[in-house]
């Protein structure tokens, strides 16, 4: 390993983490609507969100490349009211791992609402407690596992996306070149010794995720 | 008078110096290697900062037509370049065909199957030939043009084994999947797991060039010039020798 491998495995987990961080409130929130409301529209939000995981990670990238890009609506929005711009820079690598984790993240959490028991909750109610409060005392506590193990599932496919990546933040060795998109290089280079060593990389770091993970299903218990 | 001399150069030149540009520069993911190696030689003399955006020509072509912030575009492939010219995303008179390459038949290392022609792969024993993708992938495009111009496409069709990328192609001869192969000539020379049976003569193959051009809406297109330039030196074009490119010029 050296200083290159070492910012790659800096830029991949600070984007993961801070991807799965940003999408973790906007899809538990959503996971709770379509575990638990009805409304118009729940079907069609159902699709649109699962799309990532039926399309190929290329086609959710050249989306994202014309939405975002120079030319795009979020493009033009972002360039010239915030001067900020997004596609091949770290924000873009950001947002192609937010896009494609936040499936894994919104069914996971979802089942995990869907499994709590409505009674225990119409309980809490009858006693007196106010809707918010059942929420943060009942519902949240009981989902908790479920939540991060949406967040770690989340955050694992994060560390590994690719297709959507290299589209929209492109392979810019020091500032957007994550480890998959680093591993796809030396591949195509022929430097296939160093694809091993980051592909072994990328099993601790999955293995460290999940032992992670485990601890932290003891830690909270039984229910 | 002498450093009265040299703090006027100083001050003259001091405003072009705080300016160090930042080039961006969409090459194709095969010239990696050599361009790394140029590129650091050329920020030393120059001053300038290269940043690279490496991957293969098509996701580059995609990625310029969106309105990326590229200011230089290395192809491994014309049609690529041909394509953004049309559109008008390419400063035309910029356009360099720098390099080029050649194409190889590859077998597994210590294969039985002996290739000494480029006919012989017409032979029904050679059961699966790897090729890059032949409509999308341009090594697989310039395969399938020599193939066809020998008259042995039609016969070799039914056993190709379409590839995502030249390196796919590699690999699966490497790894003995396939009995045989045909790559670029810079990408055999990397493996040792692949004997090379056959050298497609330079006159006989498609012309495979590498053009390079400034991008129309470059922000630092007298930078990137410069560096293009830079990319036609001696020293440069020595490098992508090194690397097992053909170099015109």
């Amino acid at each position: 390993m050296n200083a290159d491998d070492a910012q790659v495995i800096g830029l991949t987990l600070g984007s993961a983490s801070l991807s799965t961080l940003l999408i973790f409130p906007f899809g538990v929130a959503l996971a709770w609507l379509l575990a638990r409301k009805e409304w118009p529209g729940k079907s069609l939000v159902e699709t649109v969100v699962a799309l990532p995981l039926v399309m190929p990670p290329v086609a959710t990238g050249l989306i994202l490349l014309n939405l975002l890009g120079r030319y795009g609506p979020i493009g033009v929005i972002m360039g010239k009211i915030f001067g900020v711009e997004i596609v091949f820079t770290w924000k873009a690598v950001v947002a192609a791992m937010a896009v494609m984790s936040f499936p894994f993240l919104v069914r996971t959490v979802r089942l995990a609402f869907e499994e709590i028991n409505p009674r225990l909750e119409q309980v809490a109610r009858t006693l007196g407690a106010s809707p918010a409060r059942v929420f943060t005392t009942i519902t949240l506590p009981l989902a908790a596992r479920g939540m991060m193990a949406g967040a770690v599932w989340a955050f694992a496919r994060a560390l590994g996306e690719f297709g959507a990546t290299i589209l929209v933040a492109g392979n810019i060795p020091g500032r957007t070149t994550t480890i998959s998109v680093a591993i796809y290089s030396d591949i195509q280079l022929g430097h296939d010794g160093h694809a091993y060593e980051l592909m072994g990389l990328s099993a601790v770091l999955a293995f460290a995720a999940i032992l992670f993970s485990n601890q932290f299903s003891k830690l909270g218990g039984t229910r | 008078m002498k450093i009265l001399c040299c703090c006027l150069i100083l001050l003259l030149t001091a405003p072009f110096r705080l300016q160090a540009d930042e080039i961006e520069v969409f090459a194709a993911a095969s010239l990696t290697d050599a361009l790394k190696e140029i590129a650091s030689n050329y920020e030393k003399t120059s001053g300038d900062k290269v940043i690279f955006n490496f991957a293969a020509s098509n996701t580059l072509e995609m990625q310029i037509k969106a309105g990326a912030p590229a200011d230089l575009f290395f192809s491994a492939d014309e049609a690529k370049m041909n394509d953004l010219a049309r559109q008008g995303l390419i400063a035309k008179e910029t356009r360099k065909d720098l390099l080029s390459n050649s194409l190889v038949i590859v077998v597994p290392g210590g294969s039985p199957a002996k290739i000494t022609s480029a006919s012989q792969l017409a032979d029904p024993k050679i059961r699966k030939i790897a090729l890059g993708q032949p409509q999308s992938v341009p090594a697989g495009i310039y395969a399938k043009t020599y193939l066809q111009k020998i008259g042995i496409w039609d016969q070799v069709f039914a056993r190709v084994i379409p590839m995502e990328s030249v390196r796919a192609a590699l690999a699966a001869v490497e790894t003995g999947n396939v009995d045989a192969g045909i790559v670029y000539k810079t990408d055999a020379s990397h493996s040792e797991k692949v004997a090379v049976a056959f050298e497609v003569p330079i006159a006989d193959g498609p012309a495979i060039a590498y053009p390079a051009a400034l991008v129309r809406d470059s922000k630092h297109a007298a930078a990137a010039k410069k560096f293009l330039d830079y990319l036609s030196e001696p020293s440069s074009l020595k490098t992508f020798e090194k690397y097992g490119f053909i170099t015109k010029g």
